[in-house]
């Protein structure tokens, strides 16, 4: 057993402090430690984006980052989405409920939020863009034109100011 | 019946196994250093290699974390690079463009330098991966972690890059073809760290191109082409061509160079070059998705088309 590590972070704006094993992933960490269950682990080993967060606003498996990685970082997770006042959906979320871009749902945290950073930087993607941006996430639903409205219908929203 | 209560015994010690909070933990144990500073680093290297111990450098950890998660990589230390302040940048110096080993391959992507200054890296840059490792990925770790099919090296190849390893006994530079030694393995000695990568601007009016093939965008090049040529006089010189992920490592393919110099830029001299490049291979990689023989045909496709669109950007 190796020595454990102390880390302080913020996940969704809050702070944490935790002593970890260094072997323990990012996505495990979320998951076991803080009770996060919102970022799922499908291949845990970097290829199906479902474990997808932002550190420090920019997207990140969270299967190939340790959490002692993250040491200092602010993470973001899909619980991070929903207005925490109001309790609203985030417009991304609303848009992937109003436009079907989930089926079985197991993919979708991964997909909210790589669309998160995508439509952060690029407010008015096109289709080329989204497929782009959108190409390190698998939906074994294969339900990706509606991911595709989905992204489309939020990026609209969003610059209208919803 | 015997076998049956066997058959439950054995259930019941799995299920144990599983619910115990290892279960929860793909990579086998290490321990996790952070170092301040270069020297700091490198001495722990030494330290470890002098006692037998596996200490093994993480950077974005794109390419380390799934082999530690399906434990092909079973270190027993990992020396953690992202304390060690300056090691991020990208610098123009008289000519070369300097690539901090640490620096992000989104930071690549996202550099107007190396845009403007040397197209053919950026190009290579945005076929790595996906956005999320791109965001984590440092450009150092792919240098160092030598894939057969990642893309760097066979532009290190085509440009001639360096890369600055710094050691106990020093600093060293080491140009491109001496840097990549096989599958997974370069000639970084056991203490040394890579610090930067080095390539000189694309001169004005060189054409350049870089094609991969993939079975989906984004996963490992079952195989690609990257390189280099000028039309001077109506004719092509100066071509470099090279390919990844057909061999151990990135290769030149000479034939194609051959075959294509002084040669005037048309289609006919193009197919000739790619046909005499793929032919030219010693023994392609095989496996489930592309037998060799596909590899080959690869490398001639996508070197045909290269050389068209390198052509297109010469002037």
């Amino acid at each position: 057993m190796t020595t454990k590590q102390r880390i302080n972070l913020h996940v969704n704006g809050k702070a944490y402090e935790r002593d970890v094993e260094p072997r323990l992933t990012l996505a495990d960490f979320l998951r076991h430690e803080l009770h996060l269950g919102g970022t799922h682990v499908g291949c845990e080993h970097g290829i199906c984006g479902v474990c997808t967060v932002l550190i420090d606003g920019r997207s990140a498996r969270s299967c190939l980052t340790l959490a002692v990685q993250v040491d200092g970082a602010q993470v973001t997770t899909v619980e991070g989405l929903r207005n925490r006042q109001t309790g609203q959906l985030h417009p991304i979320q609303q848009a992937f409920v109003d436009a079907h871009g989930l089926q079985c749902g197991f993919c979708t945290p991964g997909f909210l939020m790589t669309t998160l950073e995508l439509l952060g930087e690029n407010p008015d993607p096109s289709t080329e863009e989204i497929k782009e941006a959108l190409g390190g996430n698998l939906c074994r639903c294969t339900g990706y034109e509606s991911i595709l409205a989905s992204v489309r219908l939020a990026a609209e929203r969003m610059r209208a100011g919803g | 019946m015997k076998s049956q209560l066997e058959f439950r015994a054995n259930s019941a010690h799995l299920l144990l196994t599983l619910t115990d909070s290892e279960f929860t933990m793909k990579p086998a144990p290490f321990d996790y250093l952070t170092p301040q500073t270069l020297g700091e680093a490198v001495a722990l290297l030494e330290r470890f290699d002098n006692e037998g111990e596996d200490a093994k450098i993480i950077a974005g950890g794109q390419s380390l974390m799934p082999m530690l998660a399906m434990r092909i990589a079973r270190p027993k230390v990992l020396i953690d690079l992202r304390r060690i302040a300056g090691l991020d940048y990208i610098r123009e110096e008289a000519g070369v463009i300097a690539i901090g080993a640490m620096a992000s391959k989104r930071s690549a992507e996202e550099s107007d330098l190396i845009r403007n200054s040397q197209p053919l890296f950026h190009a290579a840059t945005s076929l790595v991966g996906h956005r999320q490792i791109r965001n984590r990925g440092s450009v150092g770790g792919s240098f160092a972690h030598s894939d057969p099919a990642s893309e760097y090296p066979a532009v290190a190849l085509v440009l001639d890059m360096q890369m600055k390893a710094v050691g106990p006994g020093g600093e060293r530079l080491i140009p491109a073809d001496e840097f990549f030694v096989t599958y997974m393995t370069t000639s970084l000695e056991a203490s040394e760290i890579l610090t930067e990568v080095r390539m000189p601007v694309l001169p004005a009016g060189t054409g350049w191109a870089i094609q991969e093939f993939a079975r989906r965008n984004g996963d490992l090049a079952l195989a690609g082409v990257a390189l280099s040529l000028r039309i001077e006089g109506g004719v092509c010189r100066q071509v470099r061509m090279a390919a990844f992920g057909v061999n151990p490592t990135a290769v030149r393919l000479p034939a194609g160079e051959a075959a294509l110099e002084g040669q005037a830029p048309d289609a006919a001299a193009f197919a000739r070059a790619a046909a005499a490049a793929a032919a030219a291979l010693e023994e392609p990689m095989s496996c489930i998705h592309a037998p060799g023989e596909y590899r080959r045909h690869l490398v001639k496709t996508l070197a045909e088309r290269c050389l068209v669109e390198a052509a297109g950007r010469a002037r």
